[in-house]
């Protein structure tokens, strides 16, 4: 189990390998990558910097994947999400699970981006033609959170 | 009863402060009578703290309520609904 909040980018080849390495009852790897978008809420993204909470978003992130590993038969999970300014095409965020089957790990992964994206301390903000603003917290996010109570 | 506050984000750039050390009044004692405290300070601070608006409040690193208690030195943020992934 492991969390990394960095400015630098990151190789989902390399982290794969490593989370795979010397462990043969690994049957499953799924792994989520979320990148920037030139076009949010109808204008243009030139660039976004996105900001986070030093110690409580670790914190927050170790947490739903502590959560993550009590509700479903995992055996490893990995968080990398960057901070600082990113461009349109770069990634944002990696979350890869290993479980024995594939079921499990697809599940614990799509758990662990929805609940990062409602409760991990992190903000972005987009550099649009009319100037900067603050995205927005979006409802469908909440909603995302809410299906996983009625499983 | 001093704490630690902290601002982020969007709540950050319109109170133009990231961080202030703040002794409390002894009848303000939990997360949501700070805020209507910050906000008697008036300007910036009612229109940021204003009770329609969305924030969320963290006390000690981890997501706290209104009625959470404040307890002698601790860390006491608010930010806007997060935003990341």
């Amino acid at each position: 189990m492991a969390v990394r909040v960095q400015t630098q980018d990151f190789d989902l080849t390399m982290e794969i390998s490593a989370l795979r390495a010397n462990t043969p009852k690994v049957g499953a790897v799924v792994s989520f990558i979320g990148t920037v978008r030139d076009l949010n809420e109808g204008e243009h993204v030139a660039e976004m910097e996105l900001e986070h909470y030093p110690g409580m978003t670790e914190k927050a992130l170790e947490t739903i994947v502590v959560q993550a590993k009590s509700r479903w038969d995992i055996f490893d999970a990995l968080v990398i999400h960057r901070v600082g300014p990113l461009k349109p095409l770069e990634q944002i965020v990696l979350v890869a699970v290993t479980s024995a089957h594939r079921g499990e790990a697809f599940d614990a992964c799509e758990f662990i981006i929805d609940y990062l994206k409602t409760e991990a301390p992190f903000w972005k903000k987009e550099q649009t033609p009319t100037g900067a603003r603050w995205v927005d917290a979006r409802v469908s996010d909440d909603e995302a959170i809410a299906k996983w109570a009625q499983r | 009863m001093q704490i630690q506050l902290r601002f982020f984000a969007s709540v950050r750039e319109a109170l133009g402060t990231a961080q202030e050390s703040l002794e409390l009044p002894a009848n303000v004692t939990t997360a949501g009578q700070v805020r209507d405290y910050l906000r008697s300070r008036g300007g910036a601070w009612s229109e940021t703290l204003a009770e329609g608006r969305s924030l969320r409040i963290a006390c000690n690193q981890q997501m706290a309520e209104p009625s959470t208690p404040v307890t002698e030195g601790c860390e006491l943020a608010f930010f806007p609904p997060v935003t990341g992934g």
